[in-house]
């Protein structure tokens, strides 16, 4: 039991291992300079934002939701990071707690709001990325507010290591991410809840604490990935990531983490996130015009949950006895 | 009844193989005004069988003919053109849909694409008047109704079409006594136009009523089709389950011992909520089995989810033996809080979690409570309890990381009452126990009350199979119109009562 549950995992990743290494194998042979040390730092820098943002969403998909405000949550607490080292000369760590407790509070009013009232996340959350969006503009004023050194060491690889800070605080929420999605009494409950709410319910679980603790983490990652960008750019701009919620939807789809709930692994969407990485820096790499890269990085999602159905559709096959 | 020399429908060697053969070469025909019978043990192969000749699976091999023609359906829709119509166990309405909608689904009446709502709602009105459902609205939305009366307007939908023929799979599983009785006058109905039926039932009683010939499967092979006149129930049961003979021992077993004590598990006192649950005062006492029989839509259900706080009591009190909680709980959290379970009607809609393993399901009622250590999961304990209890309960699947969803109706039930073993509690609800399961899955849940009233437990079993509640319970009480009008204890329980009493305050009602 225990050999079959391993060797379905090895499955799970050695399809989206198998797409990464097709891709990386396609840009090297394309391009000179891409299958290059340099290329593997760039990518790693440019990841931490999108990664953070993935994982709070694979929870939110898993427990079935959406959250669409995660952009602009995220500019909103970098926002107000800014501004407060900026404006109010408060130090790094103390405007890190604020954006985090900023980028807490909306996934919490999203969250019971949703629960509360029984009204879809879509909506709520539709609403939410007006809401902080605006709240971003009004923060800083429509300015952006130039930090510098004392954030950019975050984004910077460290010497000897070449990671970045910010790339390790990245890797650790995926790795604890995907520990408590599959290891805790909280993750099951989360893809029970996703699968059939009534069920949970009869079997006496609450479940509104477990989908509002979900949109409040998710919050945190935006704070998080707040910062990380924040950190990349040396600047707090209350313009930052709009659209970026659709590319973490898109990294947890293409990591195969259903859109109807109860299905959804960190590490897939992890996956996700590095399949679109390296779609973007090789595709640049090859000298491909915007328009033409936002194409193909469209087909790849489509082709990415194509697969993902046939892949299921065979599964079930195979276990669906009588 | 006309014996047409060719047969209507005929079948040879039908294969269906998955993983595993499922139907093996299975020889199968169906006479014009026929109602030919399957049964067999869950697993057996009837609905694999009934679903190829719908055309809902592709056969892997063997030959159908169908009014002397080679048949091969590609989907559903290809096999009712010719007049192939199946009423699936599983309830295949628009649940946010009218009736009148759904019953018209394939055949709007329209003018340029716009529906013409007056047709619409007559055309409907005249399908339900047909089959005498008389007091269902067109317009209701089709969630409002109870499962009951679901599942009769989807028998109504399939009736209305051309059929020649109609094949039901577990029709009357959520029927009422009158409901089957109006069923059964249709069948008898189109039996004399020619229709052939197959007619899949547990409920053997109803088959030698019913059908003209049986046909019994066992693992995915035939092994016998005979009249239906020759065939005694206790014979079917032999041909069926090689548990023949438990059968036989447990049905002769009519006077049970009873284990209650004397002694309160649970007090209910005026517990009300709308018109569904009216008054209800009752005590249950320390393993005591109380059977609540009552017409579909009398109220069991509702009083059921009340007392476990699925839906919330207007008023009254609901008390559990060693608790000064009075108040009916507000969310089954706190029913289970206090020891109370629950298997509800519908496993499928709120018992289990389909697409997750075996494991999952069984345990998702303890893992806050046994199965974790700050939070986390204890995987190997987790295992390990998950195939104990499942087993205990003799439920058959490869692995216990086997989606639920791939189980038989009669193992899921199982799963749902082992993820409740595992929890434990001092009061079960059963809701529908043994509803569309085989014989030999609802003798070993007959079984399981007997072991649960043994340790102490006491149970509320809501039944609409009056048979079932007279073999296994101590006091039966009887519903009616919301109401529990009366309890009667085993010495003194007899149908004629029973039903008297099911029906009394809807006579008042009818009275005033």
């Amino acid at each position: 039991m225990r050999d079959s549950q391993l060797a379905r995992a090895v499955l799970e990743y050695a399809g989206l291992g198998a797409v990464l290494v097709a891709l990386i194998a396609v840009f090297s042979l394309r391009s000179d300079h891409f299958f290059q040390m340099a290329t593997a730092i760039s990518i790693a820098n440019q990841i931490p934002d999108l990664t953070l943002l993935a994982v709070g969403m694979t929870f939110v998909l898993v427990v079935g939701g959406i959250d669409l405000s995660v952009g602009s949550v995220l500019a909103l607490s970098s926002a107000v990071l800014g501004v407060l080292m900026v404006d109010y000369g408060w130090p790094l760590f103390l405007a890190i707690l604020a954006g985090i407790v900023i980028g807490q509070l909306c996934g919490l009013c999203s969250g019971f709001i949703s629960v509360r009232f029984g009204i879809p996340s879509f909506i709520v959350t539709l609403g939410m990325l007006e809401i902080a969006r605006g709240c971003a503009k009004r923060v800083t004023g429509s300015q952006t507010r130039y930090i510098g050194s004392s954030v950019e060491w975050i984004g910077e690889p460290i010497a000897g290591l070449m990671l970045s800070p910010a790339f390790l605080v990245a890797i650790v929420a995926v790795i604890l991410g995907q520990f408590v999605l599959t290891r805790t009494v909280f993750g099951r409950y989360c893809v029970a809840i996703g699968t059939n709410p009534e069920t949970v319910r009869m079997s006496g679980i609450s479940s509104k604490p477990y989908t509002i603790t979900v949109f409040a983490m998710s919050g945190v990652m935006c704070a998080l990935a707040g910062l990380a960008q924040t950190s990349r750019l040396s600047t707090a701009d209350p313009n930052a990531a709009i659209g970026m919620e659709l590319s973490a939807i898109a990294a947890c789809v293409i990591g195969g983490t259903s859109l109807m709930g109860g299905r959804g692994s960190v590490i897939s969407s992890f996956f996700g996130v590095l399949i679109i990485a390296v779609l973007q820096t090789g595709l640049a790499q090859l000298g491909v015009s915007d328009a033409t890269k936002q194409i193909i990085t469209g087909i790849v999602i489509v082709v990415a949950v194509l697969l993902d159905a046939a892949r299921s559709r065979m599964g079930e096959r195979s276990t669906s006895g009588v | 009844m006309s014996l047409d020399a060719q047969p209507l429908f005929a079948a040879t060697g039908l294969t269906k193989r998955y993983a595993v053969t499922v139907l093996d070469s299975v020889d199968f025909d169906l006479r014009q005004g026929e109602i030919h019978a399957l049964i067999g043990a869950n697993g057996a192969g009837k609905t694999t069988l009934s679903k190829i000749i719908a055309g809902l699976t592709p056969k892997s091999s063997g030959t159908m003919k169908f009014d002397g023609q080679a048949y091969c359906p590609k989907t559903k829709k290809s096999a009712e053109a010719v007049g192939i119509q199946i009423v699936q166990q599983e309830l295949n309405l628009v649940a946010s849909l009218s009736v009148a909608e759904n019953l018209m689904l394939s055949r709007m009446p329209h003018r340029f694409g716009v529906i013409n709502r007056s047709q619409l709602h007559q055309q409907a009105r005249v399908a339900l008047d047909r089959f005498g459902l008389k007091d269902i609205q067109t317009d209701t939305v089709t969630r409002s109704l109870g499962v009951g009366q679901r599942q009769m307007v989807e028998i109504a939908a399939a009736l209305d079409r051309q059929c020649r023929i109609l094949i039901l799979d577990e029709p009357t599983a959520a029927l009422s006594a009158n409901e089957t009785q109006a069923l059964f006058n249709w069948l008898g109905r189109l039996r004399t136009q020619g229709v052939g039926m197959i007619y899949i039932s547990h409920r053997l009683d109803e088959v030698s009523q019913m059908a003209d010939r049986i046909t019994v499967l066992r693992d995915g092979k035939k092994v016998a089709t005979h009249d239906a006149a020759d065939l005694t129930t206790d014979a079917m049961v032999d041909l069926m389950s090689s548990e023949a003979s438990l059968t036989r021992e447990f049905n002769t077993k009519k006077t049970r011992k009873s284990r209650q004590e004397n002694q309160a598990a649970l007090k209910v006192d005026a517990l009300s909520r709308g018109r569904f649950v009216r008054d209800v005062s009752f005590t249950l006492k320390k393993g005591e089995r109380l059977g609540v029989a009552g017409v579909v839509g009398s109220g069991r259900t509702e009083l059921l989810r009340c007392l476990f706080g699925a839906d919330i009591a207007d008023s009254g009190s609901v008390q559990l033996a060693g608790s000064d909680v009075t108040t009916p709980p507000r969310h089954p959290y706190e029913a289970v809080a206090r020891r109370m379970a629950m298997v509800t009607e519908d496993r499928k809609e709120s018992g289990l979690l389909l697409s997750q393993p075996v494991r999952v399901n069984a345990t998702l009622a303890s893992m806050r409570e046994k199965l974790s250590a700050a939070g986390i999961i204890l995987f190997g304990k987790e295992r390990r309890l998950a195939a104990e209890q499942c087993e205990a309960m003799e439920t058959r699947y490869t692995s216990i990381e086997q989606s639920v969803g791939t189980l038989s109706g009669g193992n899921q039930q199982k799963v749902v009452i082992a993820k409740w073993l595992m929890r434990d509690a001092d009061v079960f609800l059963f809701d529908e126990p043994t509803r569309g399961i085989d014989v030999a899955a609802r003798i070993r849940i007959y079984r399981l009350f007997d072991a649960l009233t043994d340790a102490g437990k006491s149970l509320i079993i809501v039944s609409s199979d009056l048979e079932e509640l007279y073999e296994v319970c101590d006091r039966i009480a009887v519903m009616s119109n919301g109401q529990m009008v009366t309890s009667y204890e085993r010495n003194e329980w007899s149908e004629d009562k029973i039903m008297q009493a099911a029906f009394s305050e809807y006579v008042k009602k009818e009275a005033t």
